[in-house]
């Protein structure tokens, strides 16, 4: 599989990344590198082979449902690029 | 006073213990040779106040005749660890001025057994790359001299852009470079796909990622979430071990750390491996394979034969899928975790008027274009449509990969020896810059470890022809770290300690 030049536009917006158009036609190329090196993957038989979802066997280990952190917005805000009055500021998203 | 660097990580702890030296003239011989090597760009931030403060407090503790395992001895942690209100920024651009309110269980576990930090220490931007030149604070020199340098033609070179001055691998470069140039005892490191053996292997130095669960992923800046491994770099097996037992050990903030106590590492330095079952895999016999490789690796099986283990030729028929199936799973969850950094909570922010366009600026200009590139993979496979060839079909080549470990580990073999790299280190601005691939193809031998989660540690084996080090791997059982620092010190034994380069930098 290879991605055409709309392709690397839409992933980069589903990424959140800015990319220019000078930029693209590079970033095109170096993707479908990557993709022509993992296309190998394709031949291998994993019929009935079952997805690793954790690599040491182990359950999530439970505990009792009580807070253990919090109170510290000043902490959660200490490195804030923005904030004011305790709430982190961004540009207004509802109009 | 430089002589203090010299000593090992035991040595020095021995020397603290007696009082012949005391942590502030081990720490302050540190910082002076940490200045004289500012060049090498091991180091992104020096810690020289909190250094002498933590000291003295070590020097308090062992005049009293009390202390931790590590109290007093002088270390270096890779700027992936959240060290609190000190820069940890991963070496990325985009947490510009981060400066965690918390500690990483790792460091804090350090802290705890009296260890001193001296400061951060550089590394490929969120730990994607194999050479540390994709850290914004740009690449570390390696303390090695290329072949055939002059001393005056590496200085020169060190003033300008370092390219042809050799890489000490990556991720972990200023880690490894730290540790060879004798600007820490020992140091953090973190492991992916092989950032902390690839490194040892490149600056004959000793490193291990122990099995995944072993040490607490929380505070570490996260890269691949399944894979991420906290382990140490230092530069005896012994150090290693004393350095990882540290490390290690169950953490209630970390669901995927393992809940078992840590058992003694030092305890398994030097004791017998005879008997001991050693696989070696005919899969990691490339096709064009380096012939010094191939000649150091069947050296290995040889010391550890003389030492009474027994080899044994093993199969591991889905090797080669590893390396592509890594740059599957690794970028999708990398394209997760990094969602986080936004310019709204920490970090970079680009300024704008409308919320997108400020993720989009931000993170264009905060990523480097590893991590860019890397992103955009991650974003890609997991996108609607190609989940299930890419990464659902990754996750169960897995599976296959983690298999054929399980079946050999069942037939008795109780560790697996290969050759750490393909090649001795390479040189700054050689590889990569035409294609990504050329750079990942340096993980080969170290990859299918991190995707079976085993443990895999890197001792140094010898010199190339060009006279620069080269390493060989051992692949262990889960949470059999022990066989594997026993197997190291046989390896070490048999090789002799490596002679570290002296310090032309300086």
């Amino acid at each position: 599989m290879s991605v055409d030049l709309d392709a690397v536009r839409r992933i980069a917006q589903l990424a959140r990344i800015g990319v220019s158009e000078t930029e693209t036609p590079h970033l095109q190329a170096e993707i479908n590198s990557i993709l022509k090196f993992v296309e190998a993957l394709e031949s291998v038989d994993i019929d009935g082979v079952e997805p690793m979802t954790s690599v040491i066997p182990m359950s999530l280990p439970m505990r009792e449902d009580v807070v253990t952190d919090g109170e510290i917005p000043g902490k959660v805000l200490a490195n804030a690029p923005l904030s004011e009055d305790g709430f982190f500021l961004v540009p207004k998203v509802i109009e | 006073m430089t002589d203090l660097t010299s000593l090992t990580l035991a040595e020095a702890q021995g020397r603290l213990k007696s009082r012949a030296v005391t942590s502030v003239e081990l720490t302050l011989a540190h910082l002076e040779a940490m200045e004289r090597a500012k060049a090498l760009n091991a180091y992104v931030v020096t810690t020289s106040e909190k250094a002498l403060q933590m000291a003295k407090a070590s020097d308090k503790r062992l005049m009293k005749g009390e202390g931790g395992p590590l109290e007093g001895l002088s270390i270096g942690v890779k700027d992936l660890y959240a060290t609190e209100g000190v820069h940890t920024q991963a070496c990325s651009h985009v947490l510009d001025g981060f400066k965690p309110t918390y500690e990483s269980t790792v460091t804090a576990n350090l802290w705890r057994d009296g260890a001193v930090m001296l400061g951060k220490l550089n590394m490929d931007e969120f730990a994607m790359g194999s050479s540390n030149e994709t850290s914004y604070y740009g690449p570390v020199a390696s303390p090695w001299l290329p072949p055939n340098w002059s001393r005056e033609k590496a200085v020169a070179a060190l003033a300008g852009d370092k390219r042809g001055l050799l890489t000490p691998g990556g991720s972990s470069g200023g880690s490894s470079a730290a540790v060879a140039a004798r600007l820490c005892l020992a140091a953090t490191a973190s492991d992916t796909g092989g950032s902390i053996r690839q490194p040892a292997a490149f600056t004959g130095t000793v490193g291990i990622k122990p099995t995944y669960g072993r040490c607490s992923r929380w505070g570490m800046v996260a890269f691949a979430s399944s894979l991420d491994q906290a382990g140490p770099l230092a530069r005896t097996v012994r150090d290693a071990a004393i350095m990882l037992r540290s490390m290690a050990g169950p953490d209630a903030k970390d669901s995927t750390c393992w809940p078992e106590p840590v058992p003694d590492y030092e305890a398994a330095v030097g004791r017998s491996i005879k008997g001991l079952t050693i696989g070696v895999p005919k899969e990691y016999q490339l096709d064009g394979m380096n012939p010094e490789i191939v000649t150091l690796w069947s050296k290995g099986a040889q010391w550890l034969s003389d030492a009474g283990a027994k080899i044994v030729g093993i199969s591991l028929p889905n090797t080669k899928h590893a390396l592509p199936a890594y740059y599957i799973v690794a970028p999708a969850e990398a394209s997760s975790n990094l969602a986080r950094y936004d310019g709204v909570r920490y970090g970079l922010r680009e300024p704008s008027a409308d919320i997108f366009d400020l993720y989009e600026r931000t993170r264009a200009r905060g990523f480097g274009a590893e991590v860019r590139r890397r992103l955009m993979i991650g974003t890609y496979v997991l996108s609607a449509g190609y989940y299930d060839a890419y990464y659902l079909r990754a996750q169960k080549i897995r599976t296959l990969i983690k298999r054929d470990f399980e079946l050999v580990f069942a037939e008795g073999v109780d560790a697996i020896l290969t050759p750490a790299t393909p090649s001795a280190a390479f040189g700054i601005g050689e590889k990569g810059s035409q294609n990504p691939v050329e750079m990942y193809l340096n993980d080969i031998f170290t990859v299918t470890v991190n995707m079976a989660g085993l443990p895999g540690l890197v001792a140094p084996a010898g010199l190339s022809s060009e006279g620069l080090p080269l390493g060989l791997q051992l692949i262990g059982r889960p949470f059999d770290e022990e066989t594997l620092f026993s197997l190291g010190e046989a390896i070490e034994q048999a090789a002799g300690r490596m002679q570290l380069p002296n310090p032309w930098w300086a």
